[in-house]
């Protein structure tokens, strides 16, 4: 139900083709992974063309902080490095 | 599909296991309260990969198994009327009322829709003026903004041929409810990252606090879970309470402040009822007074609608964390997907579902 992807964002608008903008109006075409489809942006008035954001049910609900994505990487090769240590040392 | 596959490879999920497996001397019972964990944990079989003495419970994370039978009863009434389209998720339609579910309105002549956004269901209000459209509301924190959106939307646009039958329901509260009730063995959670993705988890804060525990903030891939697991592992044998955040790429600390000003522009909160676990007090979202005209069930006078649920279902145990599905009697021969007595078994997201999809068959190691 919480189901949310990440998708690239190709284009922003104030609003649909043929509506007048309002407040929640902001939205854009987001590709994921090849299907492109509109998403209302209202919520991630930091995110531009380019930036990854994540949807559920048609609304952007973040924009992707790609730093912190590697992060978990980073993290990952820590733990790996602690395993092989402890295993070199016993 | 980027940010999804590269948290997907079996070795790193390995390897974090191994570490896992390496830190944990007590006996834990961690819970998480997300129907998408429930189900990436039981189809990627991550539950399998922890230590013995590490056990993962599944809460009551599914919105659409905890919404009350009388709300599915009120559904089917409102979708029974005549000139009302019907607008709803598509794991809505198959959950049980106290007599039949929206599939069976739809096939005795209903107008039920599945879309996928409730922008879809002001769109079909739009383009029917002279019908009543309905969408179902409901949904916990993550989904929130969406159906808020859809309201202010649906008002800025004039259309007023649009309401919602809300059902919305809240984490932290029953986060409480579980730490509260005498039998509880839960030890950690797991918080869902979307729903804190939405509404941050400076409240999650103080729940460590007030239960003396630690709470991870998650992701939904196979990685994001195990590091998490690990995470939670670390502090409890630690001895450390409080908030990490290990869903870093899409939560910060303050969530989403412009959708948490339209949920709290459109919705207040309320005590709501939750199936199989009773009434939870400020545990529910419903329209604030100047959104009334948006309200279905006042629209088509339905809020006298009540009922009661089965006595043979066990989902109240499950969604507690209390049994595992596969220790209910019914599970996979009275109760099945295609003939489910609760609703744990019809969402894809439910814990019965998930392990009647992927578990019903146990293979044992060495047999």
């Amino acid at each position: 139900m919480c189901l949310a992807i990440p998708g690239r964002v190709l284009r922003i608008a104030d609003a649909p083709e043929g509506q007048t903008p309002s407040p929640l109006s902001r939205t854009g075409v987001v590709d994921f992974g090849g299907v492109e489809k509109q998403v209302n942006l209202a919520y991630v008035p930091e995110a531009h063309v380019g930036d990854y954001v994540i949807v559920h049910v048609g609304f952007a609900i973040s924009t992707m902080d790609e730093s912190e994505a590697n992060q978990v990487f980073t993290y990952l090769r820590q733990i790996e490095d602690a395993a092989m240590e402890s295993s070199a040392g016993t | 599909m980027k940010f999804v596959e590269e948290y997907r490879r079996p070795d790193e999920v390995r390897s974090v296991a191994r570490a896992l497996a390496s830190v944990a001397r007590s006996s834990w019972t961690i819970m998480e309260v997300c129907g998408g964990q429930t189900h990436a944990i039981i189809r990627f079989g991550l539950d399998q990969l922890l230590p013995p003495q590490v056990t993962l419970v599944h809460g009551p994370g599914c919105p659409v198994c905890v919404t009350p039978i009388e709300l599915i009863d009120r559904a089917i009434a409102v979708a029974r009327e005549r000139n009302v389209i019907f607008c709803s998720f598509g794991d809505m339609l198959r959950v049980p009322g106290s007599s039949a579910d929206l599939m069976a309105a739809r096939a005795a002549g209903a107008d039920v829709r599945i879309v996928y956004s409730p922008l879809d269901a002001v769109e079909i209000a739009r383009a029917n003026p002279a019908k009543e459209i309905v969408f179902f509301a409901v949904g916990f924190e993550t989904t929130a903004p969406a159906n808020a959106g859809a309201v202010q939307i649906a008002r800025a646009r004039g259309i007023t041929n649009f309401t919602v039958l809300v059902s919305h329901v809240l984490v932290p509260p029953a986060i409480r409810a579980i730490m509260d009730a005498p039998d509880s063995a839960v030890n950690a959670f797991l918080a869902a990252g979307h729903v804190c993705t939405v509404t941050g988890y400076e409240e999650y804060e103080e729940l460590a606090d007030r239960y003396h525990m630690p709470i991870v903030v998650a992701g939904f891939e196979p990685l994001d879970i195990m590091l998490a697991m690990l995470a939670c592992v670390e502090a409890l044998e630690g001895g450390e309470v409080g908030v990490q955040n290990r869903y870093a790429r899409s939560v910060r600390r303050e969530g989403n402040p412009p959708a948490m000003q339209a949920v709290s522009n459109v919705f207040e909160t309320t005590d709501r009822k939750w199936r199989g676990i009773g009434m939870i007090p400020g545990s529910g979202l419903a329209l604030r007074p100047e959104y009334a005209d948006f309200d279905a069930e006042r629209r088509f006078g339905v809020s006298d609608i009540l009922a009661e649920e089965s006595m043979v279902c066990m989902s109240g145990k499950v969604l507690q964390g209390l049994i595992r599905p596969t220790q209910c009697p019914a599970f996979g021969t009275q109760c099945t997907p295609e003939n489910p007595l609760g609703a744990t078994m019809v969402s894809s997201e439910g814990a019965c579902s998930a392990y009647y999809r992927y578990r019903r068959v146990q293979v044992r190691p060495g047999s």
